[in-house]
């Protein structure tokens, strides 16, 4: 038995007071580290809200790129990738994909014309248990440098106040490049016409432990037709989707995946800079889509497309955008999927 | 389930205190990894994960080591509800030290994501794909994680109160790692 209590003489108002001190230092400390102490810092829900249009989020969907359709098809890795990194995926073989076609914007009945910006994401899975997923864009740069500039941004230009814009590009003129692209760029006919890039650096390790930064790119086999804007006013509110459907119906669409490696000096970090053109390129396989299936009931419907899920022998880098991308989403995901009764899977297997 | 012993066996006391590291580290990388885009949030991530699961595998020594030595019993002075909750609390905080990484590996597993230990070490999933399955989870792993902290406070000041209002050698029980037992 342990000794009995001495009894306290009196209040015992010193101790109590250590004892608040020591659990109220603790609290705060939580407190800080949650951050709800420092209204200033980016938040990956911060990042949700400004990307909500004053309408509210699209219930039971991606908070960006919200309007989408899946795919299922192969990656062909045809081994030369193997220079570059260990990973499964790039020595010579056949390995299943799940991917989704999408536009970006938060808004799931956007007009396909009305698009700024296409995607494409891809979850590639090799036998060894290890999976490589990519969200990529047509874009071949990024909007902004760091998560926390991509708020700044996207506040900047949901502001009222037409100065906050001039405020922002002013700091990152950057931004005018992005904007250039995103308005002038030429739209195809569809997304099999469309390249898709990483945009973000990534670190690949080949089976010596050299390591290369590289980007890549999905390049398409398809011919791109250009349409003018008044034939794209023309089309139908969901036309990629039913093109991408009619044509892969009728027959396999082709990527190439293209690697672009860094040469020693090209900054890594910076996804708002793109590399001299004539950097060394490598093609590691083809991507090639087989079957499109509507998204309501589809197979890339709970898939979370982070950037920074890799096999091993490839790896984020520098940039820190994976990081903002894969905090983003995550939140993204935790309420969509919590939100899902407002998007509901249908028993046709069509779009709702 | 208790033991004669004045205090907790060193094995026990041992653990006790890197769990008590292990857990506090691992509430605060929670949390603070929560709030942030920046890139610490991927570092955060990444240690979560392993640190989850060791504090998984750590608890279920601690519990086989409980149920081997036992714990030293409270004074016999000691009021029957703070006895009681003294006693609850010790349930509970095995309960969460086993359920918050389970609950962590299966959320995990409910939403698709590789649960990656380190390098090319996954675990497999313990739970099949259900976005359902996967917002119970997420909700109780955030409601759990606070849950647990308010007991860690609620067990400092405890410990705080025995030692500087009681000194009736409930601290000591557990206090100063490796010193042996004195007979009593």
């Amino acid at each position: 038995m342990v000794e009995s209590a001495a009894t306290p003489k009196s209040f015992p108002l010193k101790a109590l007071v250590i004892i608040a001190a020591v659990v109220g230092i603790a609290a705060l400390a939580f407190t800080y580290t949650a951050g709800w102490l420092s209204p200033h810092r980016v938040t990956p829900g911060k990042i949700l809200s400004a990307l909500q249009p004053p309408s509210g989020p699209p219930l039971g969907h991606r908070r960006n790129h919200a309007k989408g359709i899946c795919f299922t098809g192969t990656f062909e890795g045809n081994g030369q990738g193997t220079a570059l990194s260990s990973a499964q995926v790039f020595a010579r073989g056949q390995y299943p994909v799940i991917g989704r076609f999408n536009i970006g914007g938060s808004n799931p009945h956007e007009p396909d014309a009305m698009a700024q910006l296409r995607g494409f994401s891809t979850s590639i899975t090799t036998p060894d248990g290890q999976e490589w997923r990519s969200a990529m864009i047509d874009a071949p740069i990024f909007a902004a440098p760091t998560g926390q500039a991509f708020y700044q941004f996207l506040t900047a230009a949901g502001s009222k106040d037409p100065s906050a814009f001039k405020i922002y590009s002013a700091a990152h003129p950057e931004i005018l490049t992005f904007i250039g692209w995103v308005k002038s760029h030429p739209r195809t006919e569809s997304w099999a016409e469309d390249q898709f890039n990483s945009l973000n650096s990534f670190i690949l390790t080949d089976a010596s432990g050299a390591k290369h930064a590289v980007r890549w790119s999905f390049v398409p086999a398809a011919q791109a037709v250009t349409l003018t804007p008044e034939e794209l006013a023309k089309r139908g509110p969901d036309f990629l989707q039913q093109e991408i459907t009619q044509r892969v119906a009728a027959g396999p669409q082709h990527w190439d995946l293209v690697i672009t490696v860094a040469n020693p000096g090209d900054q890594t970090a910076d996804p708002t800079k793109a590399w001299p053109a004539d950097r060394r390129t490598v093609h590691a396989g083809e991507l090639t889509v087989q079957q499109i299936v509507p998204e309501a009931n589809g197979p890339c419907r709970d898939i979370n497309y982070d950037p920074t899920v890799l096999p091993s022998g490839m790896a984020t880098s520098d940039d820190p955008i994976p990081a903002a991308r894969s905090a983003a989403y995550a939140v993204s995901y935790d309420k969509r999927t919590a939100e899902a009764s407002h998007y509901p899977r249908t028993t046709t297997g069509g779009q709702p | 389930m208790t033991t004669n012993r004045t205090r907790f066996a060193v094995p026990q006391r041992l653990l006790h205190w890197l769990m008590a590291l292990c857990i506090l580290s691992m509430l605060f990388i929670g949390v603070g990894m929560v709030s942030t885009v920046s890139s610490k949030y991927l570092t955060l991530v990444q240690i979560h994960k392993p640190l989850g699961i060791a504090i998984l595998v750590l608890a279920l020594i601690r519990l086989s080591l409980r149920l081997y030595y036992k714990a030293p019993a409270l004074p016999a002075d000691l009021p029957l509800p703070i006895k009681l909750a003294a006693e609850l609390s010790q349930y509970i905080f095995y309960a969460l030290m086993i359920a918050m990484p389970l609950i962590g590996w299966a959320m995990l597993s409910a939403a698709a994501y590789p649960v990656v230990l380190f390098g090319s070490v996954h675990l497999p999933p313990i739970v099949p794909v259900s976005p359902a399955l996967h917002t119970l989870l997420w909700h109780a792993h955030y409601l759990l994680a606070f849950a647990f902290f308010a007991l860690i406070l609620g067990h400092v000041a405890a410990i705080l109160f025995h030692k500087l209002v009681r000194n009736d050698g409930v601290f000591e029980t557990m206090a100063t790692v490796l010193t042996h037992d004195q007979p009593d």
